[in-house]
């Protein structure tokens, strides 16, 4: 990666199908652009606790603090935005709440504000995000990069699409501002939304589906991050038992029939696979949008995997 | 260590007369409540429907259900009576306004701007929706049994607990206390409301808009008659999913995520006496030469390297790890959760989107 320069986006969001992994990109991410000296923040907004699972510390409070280092040395803050303590921070802002804003809380009605408007609680979200990404201390940006694991495909684009939510609210004041500024945000070259998919069909369909709802939207689609992908061994080889036979013996593995018959099977079923990724790997080229291939960990995402992913997304974004 | 679930026992006993399949969004929910309700039809011949929410294209269309649809749809191609829907949250909510009131206010309630809203996209009406179909098709006794796939919800959880936060909410303290100046005939909605209150409602008004207030109080004044009503409702659904002839199924794949939510979800059930039945575990890769290690493998691919025999035993070793890390998070579940039964699904190399497919689901 070439240095974070004022062309590279800042804001990287983050989203995919349920179960593609896009927390596990996110973070990964996060500690890609995590270079020497830089300081990035991962956020999570759907209060499910995902990146503290990942990084296997404590539950994330409504702060933002160091959950990881660089692999030269950068850091990852993480934070996990809670959107009745972003709307009473937003109160006290605009009207000096203060400990009345508490007493609200308890009266239940933020709740009732997010039930009758559920699009105050993206405003609010993607608010909070705004604010860390073009936030600034003693004249310095404080995050060279924010990267976002943002609701799945099905939700991204009403997500993202505040303005269209703030127009069902109030039509002046300050909602409608920080609204329009969110948008300006979201649509300009400082963001950049990445696509998480499994080469299966349904997350295919659905990364599909989310690229062209956003680029309707006129929102910056970042790369497609293909999650997951297993080794095309064997591919367009041709297996008789015979053949087998004799390289198990000579591996000085046993060659007996059931051994022989057993890998051909899992063999061959790894080839319907790969021959089916093979045609969704064709789909996704044809959306015209970076490719970014990361391979499947056999023994899951630990610490060390994410770094391993991080250096991966490193050298292709 | 596990036991097995049956699930014929389970589809072919008459008192089972619903089962829910819910887990985190992504794990195969609607591919499991299809392939059960088929299962129950073709081999227990009982007279099923499977209630989808939100089923992929291909799938549905397998099923003849080209779009929402409020009304069980034949099956064609099933071999036994199983019929099919796709729930329309926004015609199931009209229904409900409807059972609840009279045309006029009906049409009252239907035109207006906040219910047009809520009824299509508030967060909730569709796990409510859900709830209220599976009551109206119970109530109708005409299936042997019913299945139900559930939304896909931010939690799981939101199945059980969406209906009656949003029964709350109709029938709330916050809503009646936005009704008390419209009845009073006043112009400001929050007129009636006490001064402590009145700093905040202003800012409220500032942020949400005095046309939503406006349009939430003429909803709440047209729903007057139906006050109570959601909320009772809500809770007869509620005690059905108690009771003895409903059977949950928590459905998940092997991956930390969904089996997490899968086991919170199953201690849920538990603390509200709702009856699980047992983990539908997808997505289960196997092994059909168990006995060939990793580690042997791997080092007889390095004896015959850049051979056929040396990319089959990379896939076996591959293969291998990846069975032994589903096995592990699978176990994470059983530790949370003793005594669960386990279904487990074979990982199939293609997605499901035909009858077949279904029938292998669950053969």
């Amino acid at each position: 990666m070439t240095g974070m320069t004022g062309n590279q986006p800042r804001l990287h969001i983050v989203t995919g199908k349920g179960g593609t992994g896009k927390t596990t990109v996110a973070a990964a991410l996060a500690l890609a652009l995590a270079g020497a000296g830089k300081r990035v923040l991962l956020v999570e907004v759907e209060g499910r606790q995902g990146i503290a699972q990942l990084f296997d510390t404590a539950p994330l409070p409504y702060t933002e603090r160091k959950i990881a280092t660089g692999p030269d040395g950068g850091e990852v803050r993480a934070l996990a935005v809670d959107v009745e303590e972003a709307l009473l921070e937003y109160l006290d802002m605009f009207y000096r709440l203060g400990r009345a804003g508490r007493a609200l809380q308890k009266f239940g009605a933020f709740d009732f504000a997010t039930t009758i408007a559920p699009g105050l609680r993206d405003i609010l979200l993607t608010g909070k995000i705004k604010e860390a990404t073009t936030r600034t201390e003693g004249g310095k940006r404080v995050y060279d990069a924010v990267v976002v694991d943002a609701p799945p495909t099905g939700r991204i684009g009403r997500f993202l699409n505040v303005t269209a939510e703030a127009a069902k609210l109030a039509k002046v004041g300050p909602i409608k501002t920080q609204s329009e500024g969110v948008a300006a945000v979201l649509r300009s070259p400082l963001a950049a939304i990445h696509v998480v998919t499994l080469l299966e069909e349904m997350p295919v369909q659905e990364a599909r589906d989310a690229i062209a709802e956003l680029e309707a939207l006129d929102m910056p689609i970042g790369s497609v991050i293909v999650n997951a992908t297993r080794d095309e061994a064997l591919a367009g080889v041709k297996l008789t038992q015979a053949e087998l036979k004799r390289g198990l013996a000579a591996a000085g593995l046993p060659a007996d029939k059931a051994t022989i018959t057993g890998l051909l099977e899992e063999a061959k079923l790894h080839l319907v696979r790969v021959a089916m990724e093979a045609g969704l790997r064709e789909d996704l080229q044809k959306l015209d949008q970076p490719l970014i291939e990361l391979p499947l960990l056999p023994d899951g995402v630990d610490l060390s995997g994410l770094y391993e992913l991080a250096a991966i997304l490193r050298e292709k974004l | 260590m596990t036991s097995a679930l049956d699930i014929d026992a389970l589809l072919g006993d008459p008192k089972t007369r619903i089962v829910v399949c819910c887990g985190a969004g992504g794990v195969g929910k609607t591919t499991t409540a299809a392939a059960l309700a088929l299962r129950a039809a073709e081999k227990h011949g009982r007279r099923a429907v499977v209630l989808t929410i939100d089923p992929a294209r291909r799938l549905a269309q397998s099923m003849g259900l080209s779009e929402l649809d409020n009304t069980p749809r034949k099956v064609e191609g099933a071999d036994g009576e199983l019929y099919a829907m796709m729930l329309d949250m926004k015609r199931t909510f009209d229904e409900v306004v409807l059972a609840h009131t009279d045309p006029k206010r009906a049409k009252e309630i239907f035109a207006n701007p906040f219910y047009q809203a809520m009824s299509s996209t508030f967060a909730g009406t569709q796990e409510y929706m859900a709830m209220e179909k599976l009551g109206q098709l119970r109530a109708t006794d005409e299936w042997d049994l019913i299945v139900v796939d559930t939304p896909p919800s931010r939690s799981a959880l939101d199945f059980l607990d969406a209906p009656q936060r949003l029964a709350r909410f109709l029938d709330g303290r916050m809503l009646r206390m936005l009704l008390a100046p419209a009845r009073a005939g006043g112009r400001s909605v929050f007129t009636l409301v006490t001064a402590s209150f009145g700093v905040v409602t202003k800012a409220f008004t500032k942020i949400l808009g005095g046309q939503l207030l406006t349009d939430v109080s003429g909803f709440v004044t047209a729903l007057d008659s139906m006050f109570g009503g959601f909320r009772e409702r809500a809770e007869q659904t509620y005690r059905v999913l108690q009771a003895r002839e409903t059977s949950f199924l928590v459905v998940a794949a092997p991956e930390p995520d969904a089996i997490r939510e899968a086991a919170y979800f199953a201690g849920r059930l538990a603390e509200d006496k709702m009856p699980l039945a047992g983990l539908v575990l997808n997505r289960m890769h196997r092994l059909a030469v168990p006995d060939l290690s990793v580690e042997r493998a791997l080092a007889g691919a390095e004896t015959v390297a850049g051979s056929v025999t040396a990319g089959v035993l990379r896939v076996h070793a591959d293969l291998s790890r990846r069975v032994a890390r589903e096995r592990r998070i699978a176990e994470q579940f059983l530790a949370a959760r003793p005594g669960v039964p386990v279904f487990e699904v074979p990982a199939q190399p293609e997605d499901v989107h035909d009858l077949d497919g279904l029938r292998r689901v669950t053969s």
